[in-house]
Formats: structure tokens, C-alpha cells, sequence
């Protein structure tokens, strides 16, 4: 088979620009073959090389005295202590996704845990963030069932517990959905494994499943807007295989805890090409392979092909010299692949071979340091005024609260989170269904634990990106704190449209800014994460959707709260300022089908303080039950709590002149609600800590919700409604 | 030569995975459909020559593993 | 005190293999022994555990693979021996295609994974894996499996229930039969069912993630603690 010539227009198709082809002539100085421009192509895609948003990602803050590794690893590592090291990080994998929904799911899955179990640590937490469609729009339903059979398929088998996470719909995902995937790795922080090559003539090994054809230009398909034919953009989606991850898992742990290992890198994106290009990099090295040797699935694969495939499950390692049989050895007794199949050199070239000649050179530290930075232009989002309650119509208390319950983003998400295996490795101490979750440091040794969660409210994001990726970071630290966890740092999966178009790149800055604020101020460092752009289908974009992940450090397990009522009879106090605010509030868009205002201001000093006195006051046992405030407002978060606990309220009215739709349903931030049996103590100690506290009610035996001036409602109603939504959703034909 | 092994489930047993499919297909409007049944399909390459051997071997493998017989027939297509 | 042996074998694709070692160092038994499906003996032990995972994937049917292995013989020579043998989730799969147990387990009736909590009723505990508990006690154990759906054909089902061979059936919490209240599809709610002689044990849902109080309850505790005081 003949090589295509390449051409400035073969170079168009790999998504390069006449500007960067010119680049990759002046590094070669000769024209590429197709191999080295397939090569150049996927590190310099948007999804490889971050082009369009690395400016920015450099302004947030990722450091403090417990991190030990931030962003440009394979995940990012904290010190929780003991010698322990929490490993964690958010992966989109949205385009393939939407294309084939369960495998883009699963894969999405796998290609996470990779990422955390490559750095040496045993993953003990999966976590997805999902957005989908308009439920009414045709695709949804068919994409969510795939979607969430996908991820269960995957985390499942390989005995992982999917603990948390968030699942919302609006219409501007219709094409676009988003599944980001986010995985948190338990290692000693003496025996983290890096992607950093060192040791000339050091062997290069290929583990894991053998290489096919799948998957080619995954990478440059994530870094392209969608049109109406990507669905025939199906062959490039990658099929995964949990069984043999789960082989991989065991066979790496068990190779890791010996010294063979020099450098290890999962082959993901761009495969076999970022592994072995990012190594070599990282350690300043190069790196010669011998093609011939690269184990594989299908005959006649070219070098182009071997060097694009997305094959899942599959690590590339450097080990030490003569180290070569030990690790053979422990990959031979979990059946996997195992081959050597080239060396680091100190050419600081990558050198691919074919039937002993020579069929691709590159110099690496050109193809990594010189891949394209576009400081591209950028508008602010105009500000919104704010909204006046008298400008948001009221609704009858009852009516909305019961509405709202059911309402798509707010309606229990039971019907996914029971598709997942949330219980296995006997360590998960808060389940789904509430704030984070709460698991278990594995081995039986200690009591200490981690709360995990994601969050993102995209409305206000795209009102308002600086105060909504500051909402993003606040909410997401808020919900660790409401288990009675210290949150430590974070993971971001920055979801967005066409950068190249300067309102959705005003969007990506004003998010980050906030981001980079609010991490700022709550000492949250941003240790790892992702960029997904181009989240568009024919020129509509998706609201844009910074997830945060966030990982929160508890001593002591059995301190932890959860969001139910335990006891009837206790007090139920509310933490934070309420003056009603209902611009961009879920109450105007699920019951008025309005987006407008500004969103809630987040104020990050009030949050920092609400917060550390709750966490104080859970951590002195005071508090039973704990739920921080935010999508639906005061009486939704109050009705999941008597919901989950199985009791009732009676309630006071709405206070300071706050009208009633603003008191139950505004979305002021900074908020908490707990139960309390000394309700004294808890004000008093507010008081003097300067926190704004008002108990509000009273959890009762009578499963109802009564008093605070509105009709009662039973919780047997609110649970049909609440509960009733997505399964009943999901059964339509 | 090549071997094919359809494994169906007894008729008997409830197929849980067949009833969706028949829902769906109705669903999407086709109409007449009846007693949908899903069931696995088997291809591989068996090295002999005797097709009365072939299939004593087949018929072995389906026996010990490759169909569960408490819930599940199966058929054997040998050709060269 | 004799404290009681136990072996838990582990196939490629195991995953709850540590959630029963802490089942069991809950109950007071020694440190089991890991045994890796390649082996082809079982050390002398009391007990024998088949824990709960995706042996081999799930690939071609769930246990079938798994059922197949060498090890798998030699658990049913100790079975025949009389040697307790447990099978959870994909164990009992295991244990049913091995032909150690009667029946099937087939693709959940709601075609979906399921992980939740359900309420278990002792359906006789006469045995050394329900001596902890009373007939007709209600307890609460998480399943998770896509195929828990349990078949066999009537006369097995007769045969089953004569014998007094239906170990746990999904219940309500009042310990009421329901089709709400059974996760799966099962037929006669029969989430765990004994051999002829009633040492071998095969259930689908977990009670090693119901046995410490920060799972939420210890029901399942019972079962562990049964057997480490019946064994030795």
C-alpha cells in the first residue's frame, strides 16, 4: 500500500492550519510523510495540546503545602496524611458520547481510571458529571439509557463503586451532550508512579490489549464541532473491554509494587503517539520504537494506523534495565499482552521503525514545546440586571415545591445511581443521592475517609461566567463541607463551545477567572483536569459547563453527616443570608420557562465562614443531618432532607420581609441546612462566630411538610413526584 | 472447517430481552409481531475434516460451556 | 478457640474477594486464604467462599466460564465431601453452572443493573449459614447484579421448597411476598437456595456490605457469625 502524498490540503484534513502546517515544515525542515503528520496532527489538537485555552489555564491556582503533583500529569496528588496520597481527575468524553452512548460512555470510563491507576493508586471512587438534552427533544431518552448502561457496564465489572455525581437537561445539549468522568485513587505518597522517561537505553514495553484499528483520530474528532453527518463518524469510536482493565488494574499494581518501573503512561488519546511523545518529553529523552513488535488485533496495519489507534486498555512503561522478565512474568499471570517494543535514547528524536528501516523522525522537544498557543479573541459576556422578586411571578408554595421536586434537573436520580454498583469494596459510608459522598479509606487500617462530589449550575455560567464558575468551585466545596469533611482540592472538566468565536472564548476566560478566584479564596487548588471545546452542532453551542470535582478529607468516618433527618423532634437551623434571589433561579426556569437575571453573587469570604463554622459544629458532633442550599432553593433542600430521613417539618414563615417565593425557592449561596438537638448551643456559637443562623423549623414523626404559612403537603405526594419523574420518563416508548 | 452455533432459550423461559424488543418494535410501529426471542450466535473455526466428528465435538462444547442447558437449546450449522 | 478456616477463591474478574475478608475477620475467623483460580487445590478449610465480581467478564454468561476452571473442580469435590461452600452474586452463578447448585440465573427482569438495599426473609434456619437466625426473620442486605433473575423449572422449584431448600426470599420489610419487592424477576422471590444436604449455600445478594454499622446495618454480619460458631 502507497502512502498518500502529503499536501498542504492532507494537512487541512488532519485539522491543521496553513499557519501550523508552515510550523511542522520549519521543525522537519522536509515535508512529513503521512505517519509524522498524523503524529503532529493529534499532539496539536485541541483535545492533546490545549491551543486555545492553555493562556488561561495557567492563571488558576494549583498549588498549597498538601499537593504533590498538579496539573500536567495523569492525575493530580494530595497528601491526606499518614503517608497516604489521594489521586484524582475529571475526563470528558462527550463527542463519542453522543455518537455511540454506551461505549462512549464506558471508554470514557476506563480511559479515567487509567489515568488514576497509572500514577500507582487504587481507584476506590468513580464519579460522572452528566448533561443531556431537552427531555423532550428525540435523542435524549436513547442517549441517556446508553449513556448510564455505559458507565454502570464499565465501573461494574471493574468492582470500582460509582458514588456521586449530577445529571441535568437542557436544550443546549440537544446536540452536544456532555459525560465527563472523574475517578479518585488511593496510593502511598511515597510510591507515586510519574510519565517522566528517564535512562537512555532504558526498554520501552507495550501492555495490556492488542492494538486495532479503532478509535483512529478520536483526538482530532474531540477537537471538532459536530455537523449532521457525524454520526457516520461511528467507526472511529473506540469499544472497550472492563475485564481486561480490571486485568490491567491488578497486573500494574502488583508490577508497582516492586522497583521495576521507571515511567508509565495509560495510551489514551492519540494512544500509542501522546504515551511515548509525552514521555520522551517530560524526561527530555527520545524515543525509538520498533513498530513490528507492537502487538495487534488486525493484519496490515500501517505505521500511520499503529501510531493513531485508540485501543483501549493498553499502558506504555519504561522499566529498568534487565527488569524485562520479572514484569513479563506478573503480565504473563494476568493474561495480558506484554512486549518490548523499543528503548529510550538520548537522540531527543522519536524514531519509528518498520522492517528494520526507519519510517518516521521528529524531534520531540519541538513537536510538544512548539505545539500552536493562540491567545484567541475574546468578548465579556454583557451583565444582566439583576432581577426584582416582584419581577418573578409567585406561585401557590404547594404547587411549586411539588412541581419543582419533579422537575427534570431536580427529580431524584435514584433510577441511575441504582444502575451502579455503589457498594462494592464495602467502603462507602454516605451514599448517593444527597451532597457528596462519603468512602471509606480501603484496607481496614484507619477510620479516615474521602467526600467526593461534582458540581456546576451552567444557567448561571452562562448569564454570568466569572460569578458562575466562582458558583461552580463554591458549590462544589460547599457540598464537602455539608458531610463534615475538610474539601482539600479540585478537578475541573472545562465544557464550552467554538472557542474561535469571541463570545464562547469570553465564556472559557470569565469561567476561569471565577474558578481561579473562588479557589483562591477557599485555599482549593486545582490539581488536574480537562478541556472540552468545540461542544457545538451547526453553529449552536452548549451553555458553558466548567464542572468541578472536588475531593474533601475526613479523620474519622463515623463523624460524617448525610443529608437525611435521623430524629423527630430536632431543630432545623439555616446557615447563610437569605434575601430571596430568584434571577437565573430554577424556580423561573422549571416553572416559568425563564433564564433571565443575574445569577446569585457569590460571596467567597461569607462562604469560607459559613463554611468552616458548619464543618466545626458537624465535627463536634452537633449536627445529624446536614444539606447545603443551592438548585430549587430553601424548601427543596429542606424536602430531600425530610424525603431521605423519612420525616416531616413544621415550619416557620418566611423572615425579613422576604416574600414567600423568595424565602422557599431564591438561590442565595453560602447557605446551609442542618438538624440540630442543641439548637442553643448552634446559635450561640453562630453568633459569635459572626455566621447569620436562624432555626426555621422543627423535623416531626407526621410525614409532613406544615405550617411556614402554605398548605401542607404529605411527603408521600412529594416522593411520588419526586421519585415518580425519571423512571417513569425513561419507561416512554 | 467453520462451525455455527445458534443458542436460544427454552421455550419456556421467559425472555425478558425478547418482550423489549417485541415492546420496542411495536413501539416504532410495526405491527404483527410476535413472540420475539433473543439468543446468542456462535461462529469459529474447527480443525477437522469430518463433519459427523465436527459436530460430536461442537455438540460437546455446547454441552459443557458454551450453552447452559438448564435454560438454553442450541443448534449446530458445520460447512467446509 | 478453634477459630474457623476459610478459603476465597479469586478468578480473573473477582471483585468483592476483600469485602468478604472483611466479612469474615468481623466474624472472628482467622485470616482466610486468597486462592487464585489457576490452583488446582484447596487448602484444608471449613469454609470456602465463591465471592461476588465479573469472573471473566460476565463474557458468554455470567459464572459460565469461571464454572469451567480447574479450581472449580476442586470445589466440588470438597462440596461432595461435605466442606461448606458460600457462593455470592456472580458466585452463586458460578456455583449453579458448575451444576452445584439447581437452576439459573438469568438477565434481571427490569433488564437493568441493580444496587440497592432489599429485606431478606430466613427462609430456614436450620442450616450452618442461617443458624444466627430465626425462621421467617426479616433482614436487610444490598444486591448488585444485572443476572439475579433465578429459574428452574417447576418440578426443581417443587423439589426445592419440599426439601426446605430455599435458603432467603426477597420480602418486604414486614416480610411480606411482593413482586415490588423482589429486584430481579426471580421465580417464588428466591434469592438464595442450598444444595441437597444443605452445606452449600448460593445467594444473590451480599451480606458481607450489610456486616459493619457504617454500611448502614449488620444484618448480614449474622450469616458470617453463624458459620464461624457452626464450623468449628
Amino acid at each position: 500500500m502507497s502512502e498518500p502524498e502529503v499536501t498542504p490540503a492532507l494537512a487541512r484534513e488532519h485539522g491543521l492550519t496553513a499557519e501550523e502546517y508552515g510550523r511542522i515544515l520549519t521543525i522537519m525542515g522536509r515535508t512529513p510523510n503521512r505517519t509524522e503528520l498524523g503524529i503532529f496532527s493529534v499532539m496539536w489538537s485541541e483535545h492533546c495540546s490545549y491551543k486555545s485555552s492553555r493562556k488561561w489555564l495557567r492563571t488558576l491556582p494549583t498549588t498549597a503545602p498538601w499537593v504533590i503533583q498538579g496539573p500536567g500529569e495523569n492525575a493530580g496528588v494530595i497528601d491526606i496524611g499518614d503517608g497516604d496520597a489521594a489521586v484524582f481527575k475529571i475526563e470528558s468524553h462527550n463527542h463519542p458520547s453522543f455518537i455511540e452512548p454506551y461505549q462512549g460512555a464506558a471508554t470514557g470510563v476506563g480511559g479515567i481510571l487509567r489515568d488514576v491507576f497509572t500514577m500507582g493508586a487504587r481507584p476506590i471512587a468513580n464519579l460522572n458529571a452528566l448533561r443531556f438534552g431537552d427531555p423532550g427533544h428525540p435523542l435524549t431518552r436513547h442517549l441517556v439509557g446508553g449513556v448510564v448502561s455505559g458507565i454502570g457496564g464499565y465501573g461494574n465489572c471493574m468492582g470500582i463503586p460509582t458514588v456521586a455525581g449530577e445529571c441535568e437537561f437542557h436544550a443546549s445539549y440537544n446536540g452536544n451532550i456532555l459525560v465527563n468522568a472523574m475517578t479518585v485513587g488511593i496510593a502511598r505518597a511515597d510510591r507515586i508512579f510519574y510519565a517522566r522517561s528517564s535512562g537512555p537505553g532504558n526498554p520501552i514495553v507495550y501492555v495490556g490489549s492488542k492494538t486495532g484499528r479503532d478509535g483512529i483520530h478520536g483526538a482530532t474528532m474531540a477537537s471538532a464541532e459536530f455537523d449532521d453527518n457525524s454520526a457516520e463518524k461511528r467507526p472511529t469510536v473506540q469499544v472497550g473491554d472492563p475485564f481486561t482493565e480490571k486485568l490491567l488494574l491488578e497486573a500494574c499494581l502488583e508490577l508497582m509494587s516492586s522497583d521495576a518501573i521507571v515511567a508509565i503512561q495509560d495510551m489514551g488519546a492519540a494512544g500509542l503517539t501522546s504515551s511515548s511523545v509525552e514521555m520522551a518529553a517530560r524526561g527530555g529523552l527520545g524515543t525509538e520504537l520498533d513498530l513490528d513488535r507492537v502487538p495487534r488485533r488486525e493484519t496490515g496495519m500501517t505505521a500511520y494506523e499503529i501510531m493513531l489507534s485508540e485501543s483501549q486498555e493498553r499502558m506504555l512503561l519504561v522499566l529498568k534495565p534487565g527488569r524485562e522478565d520479572f514484569a513479563r512474568a506478573v503480565f504473563e499471570k494476568w493474561e495480558l499482552d506484554f512486549a518490548v517494543i523499543g528503548r529510550v535514547t538520548e537522540t531527543g528524536n522519536l524514531v519509528l521503525k518498520e522492517g528494520g528501516r526507519v519510517v518516521a523522525e521528529i524531534p520531540v522537544q519541538p513537536l510538544v514545546d512548539q505545539a500552536p498557543l493562540y491567545d484567541r479573541p475574546w468578548v465579556k459576556t454583557p451583565e444582566r440586571a439583576a432581577l426584582a422578586a416582584a419581577d418573578v411571578p409567585a406561585m401557590a408554595t404547594r404547587e411549586a415545591l411539588t412541581r419543582l421536586l419533579g422537575a427534570p434537573d431536580l427529580a431524584s436520580k435514584r433510577w441511575i445511581w441504582e444502575q451502579y454498583d455503589h457498594l462494592v469494596m464495602g467502603n462507602t459510608i454516605v451514599r448517593p443521592g444527597g451532597d457528596a459522598a462519603v468512602v471509606r479509606l480501603p484496607g481496614g487500617k484507619g477510620k479516615k475517609g474521602l467526600a467526593v462530589k461534582t458540581d456546576c449550575t451552567p444557567r448561571y455560567c452562562f448569564a454570568d461566567p466569572k460569578r458562575g464558575g466562582a458558583q461552580a468551585v463554591a458549590e462544589c466545596w460547599r457540598n464537602l463541607v455539608a458531610t463534615g469533611s475538610r474539601p482539600m482540592a479540585a478537578t475541573d472538566n472545562l465544557n464550552f463551545a467554538n472557542p474561535e468565536r469571541p463570545e464562547i472564548m469570553g465564556q472559557l476566560v470569565g469561567c476561569i477567572e471565577g474558578i481561579a478566584q473562588a479557589c483562591r479564596a477557599l485555599d482549593f487548588p486545582i490539581v488536574s483536569g480537562n478541556v472540552s471545546l468545540y461542544n457545538e452542532t451547526n453553529g449552536k453551542g452548549i451553555h458553558p459547563t466548567p464542572v468541578i470535582g472536588g475531593v474533601g478529607l475526613l479523620d474519622d468516618v463515623a463523624d460524617a453527616v448525610s443529608i437525611a433527618f435521623e430524629d423527630a423532634g430536632e431543630a432545623i437551623v439555616l446557615i447563610g443570608d437569605t434575601t430571596g434571589w430568584l434571577g437565573c433561579s430554577l424556580y423561573l426556569s422549571a416553572l416559568f420557562g425563564r433564564e433571565d437575571g443575574a445569577p446569585p453573587p457569590v460571596d467567597l469570604a461569607a462562604e469560607r465562614c459559613n463554611g468552616e463554622f458548619v464543618r466545626a459544629a458537624i465535627k463536634a458532633r452537633h449536627v445529624t443531618a446536614c444539606h447545603d442550599v443551592s438548585n430549587g432553593g430553601l424548601l427543596v433542600a429542606l424536602a430531600e432532607m425530610a424525603l431521605a430521613g423519612r420525616l416531616g417539618a413544621s415550619l416557620e414563615g418566611p423572615q425579613g420581609g422576604v416574600p414567600a417565593h423568595g424565602w422557599w425557592f431564591g438561590e442565595d449561596q453560602a447557605r446551609y441546612l442542618i438538624a440540630t438537638r442543641a439548637p442553643g448551643e448552634v446559635l450561640a456559637l453562630a453568633a459569635k462566630a459572626g455566621v447569620p443562623a436562624r432555626r426555621i423549623g422543627t423535623t416531626t414523626k407526621a410525614a409532613t411538610l406544615t405550617g411556614g404559612g402554605f398548605e401542607p403537603i404529605s411527603l408521600a405526594e412529594l416522593s411520588d413526584a419526586h421519585e415518580g419523574w425519571l423512571p417513569s420518563y425513561m419507561a416512554r416508548p | 472447517m467453520k462451525a455455527r452455533i445458534h443458542i436460544t432459550l427454552k421455550s419456556g423461559v421467559l425472555d425478558p430481552q425478547g418482550k423489549a424488543i417485541e415492546n420496542a418494535l411495536s413501539g416504532l410501529g410495526f405491527g404483527g409481531i410476535g413472540n420475539v426471542r433473543q439468543g446468542k450466535y456462535i461462529e469459529l473455526e474447527i480443525a477437522e475434516a469430518d463433519a459427523a466428528r465436527a459436530r460430536q465435538k461442537l455438540d460437546d462444547m455446547c454441552r459443557k460451556l458454551l450453552a447452559n442447558t438448564v435454560i438454553e437449546n442450541y443448534a449446530i450449522e458445520v460447512a467446509p | 478457640m478453634h477459630a474457623v478456616k476459610s478459603a476465597i477463591v479469586v478468578f480473573p474478574g473477582t471483585n468483592r474477594e476483600h469485602d468478604a475478608v472483611a466479612a469474615l475477620r468481623a466474624a472472628g475467623g482467622r485470616e482466610p486464604i486468597m486462592v487464585w483460580h489457576r490452583e488446582s487445590e484447596i487448602p484444608e478449610v471449613d469454609l470456602i467462599v465463591v465471592p461476588g465480581g465479573f469472573s471473566y467478564g460476565d463474557y458468554l454468561r455470567s459464572g459460565a466460564m469461571a464454572a469451567h476452571s480447574p479450581i472449580v473442580r476442586a470445589i466440588v469435590e470438597r462440596a461432595k465431601r461435605g466442606v461448606a461452600v458460600i457462593g455470592i452474586c456472580n458466585g452463586f452463578q458460578v456455583l449453579t453452572e458448575a451444576g452445584l447448585l439447581p437452576g439459573a440465573l438469568m438477565r434481571n427482569a427490569g433488564l437493568k443493573f441493580v444496587c440497592r438495599d432489599v429485606h431478606l426473609r430466613v427462609e430456614n434456619a436450620q442450616t450452618v449459614f442461617t443458624a444466627a437466625y430465626a425462621q421467617g426473620q426479616v433482614i436487610r442486605a444490598p444486591v448488585a447484579h444485572n443476572d439475579g433473575n433465578y429459574f428452574a423449572d417447576a418440578a426443581t422449584l417443587e423439589r426445592l421448597e419440599g426439601e426446605g431448600r430455599v435458603a432467603f426470599r426477597y420480602a418486604t420489610p414486614e416480610g411480606e411476598l411482593s413482586d415490588g419487592a423482589n429486584p430481579n424477576g426471580s421465580a417464588r422471590h428466591i434469592a438464595g437456595v442450598f444444595n441437597a444436604t444443605k452445606t452449600v449455600l448460593g445467594l444473590m445478594p451480599h451480606p458481607e456490605n450489610a456486616s459493619d454499622p457504617l454500611h448502614g446495618g449488620t444484618d448480614g454480619l449474622g450469616l458470617f457469625q453463624g458459620l464461624a460458631r457452626a464450623l468449628v
